[in-house]
């Protein structure tokens, strides 16, 4: 059924049709009448940010809690710009996100018009795809084409952007929800023969891995629950990287921890050791190959993944599948099931001996202190204190970040939320507001350094203004820990920049918000103060003040193989001085 | 103790590995919608992943469908010929991506004008090199030719190299159009 209206109802009217309940925006004038027909219904909820990079990481907090398309509204010039980052983070990490941009009436495009900015241009590359609209007659169609695009396949940002004359314009709606606009139609069904091939492999292996990420998550809770059927049913020890954390939950017994730079001893030497490696919606990145040339040298190598160009990108395969995850181990698990293979009991009984002896290095251990809160016991109480809850962990990038990977279990999918593949600082603030408007009763807790949390603390204020309890629990070690270690490992020790000399009072910066400080000095008092910070039902600072100089184990030093892990207990400051040659040097 | 089992090589790094490395030249032909972005897309996908462009060709071909043929000559190792062909084949305005290389014989074209500045014996030996080259006289002043010839892109790089001592002054070239032989649609 079509009905006549304005540009601006219409987009209002499409975000209804989609379902969405939750906009993140900021207003301006090439957006004030979206603004203004938002303003005459109640349909949709608009949050308002205090950046508009706030809104972009709060819709994407949004997006990876629920599952759903996070959207964000934006005007021209300066607040498209301002998308940039989170767009970019969104395509990087495969987050769904439609955002809206207002635009110059279309007869100034091209003139240098205040607030004019190439958006489309500028957000080609950080997007899935994005437009411009010109017409009306085209509006309906793009929006709702936009949203299809965002969500299938493999997920990102999309950008429509909609001049302000086209917003007046009056033209023709209709609810196009669903059907397709474009001939863009992304394959979900696994190839039949490369899958049979697979279970072959998997039942004939005798060092066999299972290396998961964040497609599996993308693909939704019924991939979860096939792959730990998979898992149950195969016996294969399992790893994944730092986008796939809660797919197979940190508690179960064929948990090996996250593998890759900051992985565990256990996970990247299986990887390197394993005949048969089965990879699950993640895509070797180079913080889990390290050297290519030495990645994983002797295993036959299996890729599911619904992006074709994700295969044989970094490293050659030997039989992939193009899908969707939970389709394809549907498939294959019934296929499993229809085989009733035998495995090589013995061999399996080896490799398992072998892992436990790798465990048995604990390489997650470190130098308990009782004077001073070291970061990972103070994730370690965090994780301990908040099991029982129904928690949310957002984070920074940062040394925190890899603590919070490590040292927090989790057991569901979409219960943590990091920036992965663009490593962006800021992230955690705005995601952890995103994640409880969604989740309004949860528990959600941004871990953070002191360094990123500044980068988007004004969102503080629009977590007060929502009455978003969101708790900021700051490991708050003074330096920008993450260069001070690479400044250890690569530059001799020359800490250039990389200190905060003027840190802010983060309890009176809570305060002054409007929300609750909370500051923690001594381990002995960190529970009291942990159950205090979760009991608040407002916005909290916790500054939790750790050691300043630890570093983050194990590492792979950049350019290394996985079985040349620097690991913490035994490390000396000599050994990390030295840990990366001259042309480890030049990556990152 | 650092788990150091590998002797340490040199040359360790991710992307500096310098295994050898054939590339190959491949002509994509790549159907697209027609919409207004869509060649930016494509070339901002080869500079922003540092992808060879050794020629590009764009032109709607279907009028009433609204689509385009690009026409791309690439260069790579096998392994980021694959990715280009995944890259391009995975953006949202983009129908079909044809390897014309693998996909069976091929037909490549390429169009040139070609500027001869000379006189006496240089200008008359320029136009008996143009008729063994089927290359037609556009213009002629009496002290130039403009030449316009059509073929593969060796015969044209091979009629410049000769008509330079004879006065070359400039070119202009097409680009490479190419198509499937025999019935079926590319
Ligand atoms: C400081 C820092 C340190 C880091 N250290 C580490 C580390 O030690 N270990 C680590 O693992 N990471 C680390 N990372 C993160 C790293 O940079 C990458 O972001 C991460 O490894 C990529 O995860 P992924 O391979 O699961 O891929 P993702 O980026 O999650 O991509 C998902 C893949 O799955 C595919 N996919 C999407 N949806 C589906 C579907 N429905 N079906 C099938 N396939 C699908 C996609 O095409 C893509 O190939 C670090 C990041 C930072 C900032
Ligand atoms: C926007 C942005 N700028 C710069 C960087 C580079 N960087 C990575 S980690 C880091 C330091 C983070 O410091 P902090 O937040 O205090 O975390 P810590 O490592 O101390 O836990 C920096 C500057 C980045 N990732 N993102
Ligand atoms: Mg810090």
């Amino acid at each position: 059924m079509t009905r006549e209206m304005t540009g601006a109802e219409m987009v209002v009217q499409a975000l209804i049709d989609q379902g969405v309940e939750h906009i993140f925006g900021y207003p301006g004038g090439a957006v004030l009448p979206i603004y203004d027909e938002l303003f005459q219904q109640d349909k949709v909820q608009h949050i308002l940010v205090r950046h508009e990079q706030g809104a972009g990481h709060a819709a994407e907090g949004y997006a990876r809690s629920t599952g759903k398309v996070g959207v964000a509204l934006v005007t021209s010039g300066p607040g498209a710009t301002n998308m940039v980052t989170p767009l970019t983070d969104a395509l990087m990490d495969s987050i769904p996100m439609v955002c809206i941009t207002g635009q110059v009436p279309t007869h100034l495009i091209g003139n240098d018009a205040f607030q004019e900015c190439d958006t489309v241009g500028i957000t080609r590359p950080c997007t899935k795809h994005n437009w411009l609209v010109k017409r009306i007659e085209d509006l309906p169609r793009i929006l709702h084409e936009a949203f299809r695009i965002a969500e299938t396949g493999r997920p990102g940002p999309v950008v429509v952007d909609i001049p302000k004359d086209i917003q007046f314009k009056s033209g023709l709606y209709e609810n196009l929800k669903g059907a397709r606009q474009t001939q863009y139609q992304p394959r979900v069904e696994g190839d039949e023969r490369a899958m049979r091939e697979a279970v072959r492999l998997m039942a004939g292996a005798k060092k066999p891995i299972l290396y998961t990420g964040g497609g599996v998550i993308n693909s939704g809770p019924e991939a979860t629950r096939l792959l730990r059927e998979l898992v149950e049913l195969t016996g294969f020890p399992i790893t994944s990287t730092l986008m796939g954390l809660g797919a197979y939950p940190a508690t179960g017994k064929n948990w090996l921890g996250m593998l890759g730079m900051h992985g565990t001893y256990e996970a990247n030497l299986a990887m390197h050791d394993c005949d048969v490696m089965v990879c699950i919606g993640a895509r070797f990145d180079d913080r889990i190959t390290g050297r290519t040339d030495a990645f994983s040298p002797n295993s036959k190598k299996i890729h599911i993944d619904i992006d074709p160009s994700s295969i044989n990108k970094n490293i050659r395969v030997d039989v992939p599948i193009i899908g969707d995850v939970a389709r394809v181990l549907a498939a294959m698990v019934a296929m499993w099931k229809e085989a009733k293979p035998v495995r090589d009991a013995a061999a399996h009984a080896a490799w398992w001996g072998e892992i436990d002896r790798w465990r048995a290095k604990k390489c997650l251990a470190y130098r308990k202190n009782r004077d001073v809160i070291m970061p990972q016991y103070a994730i370690e109480r965090l994780y301990q204190l908040t099991r029982k809850h129904d928690t949310y962990i957002t984070t920074e990038v940062g040394q925190h970040q890899m603590w919070a990977a490590q040292y927090f279990g989790f057991d569901e999918p979409n219960r943590w939320l990091t920036s992965g593949g663009l490593g962006t600082m800021g992230y955690g603030l705005p995601a952890a507001l995103g994640v409880q408007i969604a989740h309004p009763d949860s528990l959600v807790i941004d871990i953070a350094g002191d360094a990123s949390v500044q980068m988007t603390i004004q969102e503080l204020s629009s977590a007060v203004q929502y009455e978003a309890p969101i708790k900021i629990f700051i490991l708050n070690n003074q330096y920008m820990g993450m260069v001070r270690q690479w400044q250890q490992l690569l530059h001799g020790n020359r800490l250039s920049h990389s200190y905060t000399e003027a840190m802010p009072d983060f309890v009176k910066l809570a305060e002054a918000y409007g929300g609750v400080g909370i500051r923690a000095d001594r381990p002995d008092e960190l529970d009291d103060k942990i159950e205090e910070m979760i009991a608040v039902r407002k916005p909290v600072l916790f500054d939790c003040r750790v050691a300043s100089l630890a570093n983050c184990f194990p590492m792979i030093p950049s350019g290394k193989a996985h079985n040349e892990m620097l690991l913490g207990e035994e490390v000396s400051d000599d050994d990390i001085g030295q840990a990366i040659g001259a042309e480890g040097k030049m990556l990152v | 103790m650092n788990a150091m089992t590998t002797p340490g090589q040199s040359h360790s790094a991710y992307f500096l590995d310098d295994a050898p490395k054939t590339t190959e030249r491949h002509t994509l032909s790549v159907l697209v919608d027609n919409e207004p972005g869509v060649l930016a897309r494509v070339i901002g996908l080869f500079s922003g992943r540092g992808y060879n462009i050794d020629s590009l060709t764009v032109s709607e071909t279907e009028h009433e469908k609204h689509l385009s043929r690009i026409t791309i000559v690439t260069t790579g190792t096998p392994m980021v010929i694959t990715q280009i062909k995944n890259q391009l084949d995975r953006m949202v305005p983009v129908h079909r991506v044809i390897d014309l290389t693998v996909s069976g014989p091929a037909l490549e074209r390429e169009l040139a004008l070609i500027k001869v500045r000379g006189t006496g014996e240089m200008r008359v030996e320029a136009l008996r090199l143009a008729e063994a080259f089927n290359a037609r006289v556009m213009d002629a002043t009496t002290e130039s030719f403009i030449f316009e010839i059509t073929g593969k892109g060796d015969k044209i790089d091979q009629f410049v190299t000769i008509m330079v001592p004879l006065g070359l002054v400039e070119v202009s070239r097409t680009g490479v159009a190419a198509i499937r032989r025999g019935p079926e649609r590319t």
